[in-house]
């Protein structure tokens, strides 16, 4: 009796949520996976069935293999430079925990993280301007030769690693330094009594210790990666009025074949690639946790 | 003695080393502000200043006066309230449940909440957007909410803190009372849970404030725009002006660089448990 009052509560308190979950995220990703089977032109009735032609499609169209390859890039080179660097940050953030400035040191870190893309994506966007933009006055400076940041195909792909990489950088740091404090103290206190110095135990101790973390961050970092967008909008696209050149981004690609191009089959075939991705590389990590004997 | 004064001159420098690390990372924004100040024409100057040499306010007069600004800054504060409700609402029921009442029917809809986290809204968005036009709600706050309403992370971190931090014993001693469940639900349940919805409370804020793919799509006319897409598209829609850029940039900025200084514990808090989620 109290049991089936209770049940009836429980499905009476989750079906709100559980409806609109439902309905805002279970039915359109359904949608994505079906419309991908479809052509579906925006200007036309017809949605006929086209089986894996969209994706066949796909993999012939140098527009999307150029944002697939722009966005891989982006990814992966955000990782590279995000994992050390936080990792790195970290240890010394950790180190000086009882620091006055320990605060400090945490705030001004993770503030690129939380300040909106669009303004920060403006302050680099300056920063790298090709005439005007204090980098190259710097380079200048220094005796070099300028250089097209956001012009130049490679250059502002770089661009766009070094801006992700400066907005990830905080929430690397942030989720290290929880994994320092939960590090056991005893085994470091061991190591500095057999003489090994704060680099030695960093890198031999630490850094494996770590690893789970490194997974879990290479992760999350590539995932957003794979999501670049605002910062490709802002960064690369018409530059000071003048069409520039525009790093396409897998998202960039996607939106435009269905609001542009008005081929939503198309574009949801897109986006069914930009999940295969993302599955995988979580299907990768937590394979590689299970491989670590059940840590 | 000696070893003393060497940890000592080592930490110092760490410190040192640290400062300038900070200042570099907060040199991009510092030189965005700094440029609101600047007229135009100093914008233009090379080699560029870093610092305005006469600082005028006249940007942020023209930001405020001339520009929907403060209209876009309502339509992101405006979504950015209700989602956080919303999702604060709905984490906050779906949490304690899945947490507390071990039915087979919960715990296939949690695994189902739970399967879907990992799924960036990206892939989604586009079918989303037709049931958002299907409902004539393109261009309003109540069609971008639609994108926004529940956060699997959010339940997530509900039902943990619930499990953790709410005994059994306690909901049965109200039962034995004779309390109802939605009673326990607010009186007992919800004060128990008033850091962990905080925490999440400041991340849905955050994460409805700074979304940018979505509005881009859905809000397309321009005093419908977010603040985020409404600086996105400053250039096209106005002349060319650095400087009236970055002040625009710039009052935007600051109250969200200020909100998160006062409430950094709550978004730490709220983010290192997304780091334990295995």
């Amino acid at each position: 009796m109290l049991r089936r009052k209770r049940f009836w509560f429980a499905i009476m308190a989750i079906l709100p949520t559980f409806a609109i979950f439902g309905w805002v995220r279970l039915f359109p990703i359904i949608e994505t996976l079906r419309l991908s089977m479809h052509e579906w032109n925006l200007l036309s009735k017809n949605k006929p069935f086209v089986g894996f032609q969209n994706f066949i499609e796909l993999f012939g169209d140098n527009q999307f293999l150029d944002a697939l390859t722009n966005t891989a890039v982006i990814a992966f080179g955000a990782m590279a430079v995000t994992i050390p660097m936080s990792m790195g940050l970290a240890a010394i953030i950790y180190h000086r925990t009882r620091s006055r400035f320990a605060g400090f040191y945490e705030t001004a870190v993770f503030i690129p993280h939380v300040v909106s893309l669009v303004p920060a994506a403006m302050a680099w966007k300056w920063i790298f301007d090709a005439k005007l933009g204090p980098l190259n006055a710097l380079i200048m400076g220094l005796g070099g030769d300028a250089l097209p940041w956001l012009f130049d195909p490679v250059l502002s792909v770089i661009c766009i690693i070094f801006l992700v990489s400066w907005q990830t950088l905080g929430y690397g740091v942030l989720i290290y330094l929880v994994g320092f404090r939960n590090l056991p103290k005893s085994v470091f206190e061991a190591a500095q009594l057999d003489g090994a110095n704060g680099l030695q135990s960093f890198l031999h101790m630490s850094v494996p210790l770590l690893k789970p973390i490194t997974l879990y961050v290479s992760v999350v970092t590539l995932i957003s990666g794979f999501n670049v967008y605002a910062q490709a909008y802002v960064l690369a696209s018409d530059t000071q009025g003048a069409p520039g050149r525009q790093v396409r981004v897998l998202v960039l690609d996607m939106l435009e074949n269905s609001f542009q191009n008005f081929r939503v089959g198309y574009a949801a075939a897109e986006a069914v690639i930009l999940l295969s991705i993302v599955l995988l590389l979580t299907l990768i990590q937590f394979g590689l946790l299970r491989g670590k004997g059940g840590r | 003695m000696s070893a003393n004064a060497r940890v000592r001159r080592s930490n110092f420098l760490l410190d040192v080393t640290l400062f300038v690390i900070c200042i570099l990372l907060l040199t991009p924004l510092i030189l965005l502000i700094a440029n609101g100040f600047k007229t135009p024409q100093e914008m233009l100057v090379w080699p560029p200043t870093l610092f305005p040499k006469d600082p005028t306010l006249q940007n942020f007069h023209k930001v405020f006066t001339e520009t929907p600004l403060l209209r876009w800054m309502f339509n992101s504060l405006t979504f950015a309230i209700l989602s956080t409700i919303a999702i604060v609402a709905t984490s906050a029921l779906a949490g304690y449940i899945v947490g507390k009442f071990p039915f087979r029917t919960v715990n296939v809809i949690f695994i189902l909440f739970l399967a879907t986290a990992i799924i960036p809204f990206e892939v989604y968005m586009i079918p989303l957007y037709f049931q958002v036009k299907a409902l004539g709600l393109l261009n309003s706050v109540g069609g971008l909410l639609i994108g926004y309403l529940v956060m699997s992370f959010g339940i997530f971190l509900i039902r943990q803190n619930v499990i953790a931090s709410i005994p059994d014993e306690l909901l049965e001693a109200a039962r034995i009372d004779g309390a109802g469940e939605l009673w326990i639900f607010w009186y007992v349940v919800l004060p128990l849970l008033r850091g962990p919805l905080a925490a999440l409370a400041v991340l849905a804020f955050f994460q409805a404030w700074t979304t940018f793919a979505w509005p881009i799509i859905v809000m397309t006319r321009k005093t419908s725009f977010t603040i985020e897409v409404g600086l996105a598209n400053f250039q096209s829609a106005y002349t060319i002006d650095l400087s009236l850029l970055s002040a625009a940039s710039a009052a935007v900025m600051v109250p969200s660089v200020l909100a998160f200084v006062l409430l950094r514990r709550n978004f730490v808090e709220g983010i290192a448990a997304s780091g334990m989620k295995e």
